[in-house]
């Protein structure tokens, strides 16, 4: 019996099939509730690469449903890119995976999908901001991608293939200003497992070449109100789309290069993102003579001063924990890394 | 006025006589909903503004931000 004896077994995929998934190239865009059980599914099932990224280290809270990851990762906060790499490679040997432990900027995705050739892009984000520049880098460089989503019971998924469906801008018509997330209403693993599981569903009719069987509608339930929904959305397909009209803008694309501070929402963190830059961790450690270093790996270098904690990441991210106000957290920031 | 949401019967007030009446007596995120009346998906840009009569059928789906 071979490794993907009981999926070759699955008429619809066969030994051809198995052999296609093992030439593809997935890009998973966020590594936590969904983007760790979409890429424990894809290894598992024998996808040939997996490139994935994410932004924040693992923290204890994320445990309850974040799958890849284990309390030795809590104890050692590694980045939940890298973290998610070595199960992957323990799941799965014979799966190429890299590993991005930085935030999915414009300029990083514009990067990767010039020089690679991706074939899907999975959403394992939880914000609309990325999820609409995913939208245009997508449909920029004909990559089709999977949005998913949960909160709380819900879930919601949707394939969109540049050319043929419509995208999420022409669906929503534009970026919402509110919306709840898991900070704020919770969630269930059973949610984010169940929505993961849609999406790696439909990635494989696509990857193996049986589009005939792709669902093609907006597909949302709710695991404790027993509801469910599958809504056909063709018809919103829009021709003066700025994603995926006839002539498109990308205007998610257009995103100035100067520092960034944004409030991680319910984590009492600001990001603070300089322009393209790289930071080296021991030069930083030596420096800091008054602060108490907490953690320092390869990846990120943790210390505390009076009041806050702040976590320095090698490509020149810092998080401000112990506030979720920019104003505050650049006087700090501006103290530190002037 | 007896609608059919999501599949369950509902009673709305009489003064529920649109989509986006309707979607602000659910108290429903008018950002994040899409609707289809009696099996017709509405344009975003006319859904709010469309009438509602007895025993419609409308469905109602909620995007999701989170993850």
């Amino acid at each position: 019996m071979t490794r993907y004896s009981r999926q070759e077994r699955f008429i619809p995929i066969g030994e051809q099939g198995q052999a296609k998934l093992a030439t593809k190239h997935v890009l998973i865009v966020g590594a936590g509730a969904l983007g760790a059980p979409t890429a424990d599914l894809l290894a598992r099932a024998g996808i040939g690469k997996i490139s994935i990224i994410d932004r924040d280290f693992v923290d204890l809270s994320n445990l309850q449903r974040q799958t890849l990851y284990t309390e030795r990762d809590v104890v050692k906060r590694l980045p939940k890119a890298s973290a998610a790499k070595q199960r992957l490679l323990a799941v799965n040997a014979d799966v190429q995976v890299a590993a991005y432990d930085q935030e999915a900027t414009v300029h990083f995705l514009e990067q990767l999908l010039t020089t690679e050739t991706i074939d899907l892009i999975f959403d394992g984000t939880d914000n609309f901001d990325t999820r609409f520049i995913i939208n245009d880098i997508a449909h920029k460089h004909q990559v089709p991608w999977i949005y998913g989503a949960c909160v709380g019971a819900s879930s919601l998924s949707l394939f969109i293939e540049p050319n043929q469906t419509p995208c999420l801008h022409c669906i929503m018509g534009g970026l919402p200003t509110s919306g709840p997330t898991c900070d704020t209403v919770g969630i269930l693993a059973s949610a984010s497992q169940i929505t993961a599981a849609m999406q790696v569903a439909e990635a494989l009719k696509y990857l193996t070449d049986n589009k005939e069987a792709m669902r093609g509608t907006v597909f949302s339930l709710d695991v404790w109100q027993n509801t469910f929904s599958s809504m056909d959305v063709a018809s919103l397909k829009k021709d003066d789309c700025p994603t995926c009209g006839t002539s498109p803008s990308y205007p998610f694309l257009q995103q100035d290069a100067t520092t960034r501070f944004a409030s991680l929402c319910g984590r009492d963190t600001v990001q603070i993102r300089p322009t393209y830059t790289t930071r080296d961790l021991t030069t930083l450690a030596n420096k800091l003579t008054d602060a108490s270093i907490t953690h320092h790996n390869e990846f990120l270098l943790t210390f505390k001063v009076t009041g806050y904690t702040l976590t320095a990441f090698r490509d020149g991210r810092v998080f401000v924990h112990g506030t979720a106000d920019v104003t505050e957290a650049k006087k700090i920031y501006y103290q530190y890394f002037a | 006025m007896q609608l059919t949401v999501n599949g369950h019967t509902v009673d709305v007030p009489i003064h529920v006589t649109t989509i986006g009446l309707l979607l602000d007596h659910l108290q429903l995120n008018k950002e994040l909903a899409i609707v289809e009346l009696n099996r017709v998906i509405l344009q975003k840009d006319e859904r709010d503004e469309a009438t509602i009569q007895p025993d419609d059928y409308i469905e109602i789906v909620q995007f999701v931000g989170g993850g």
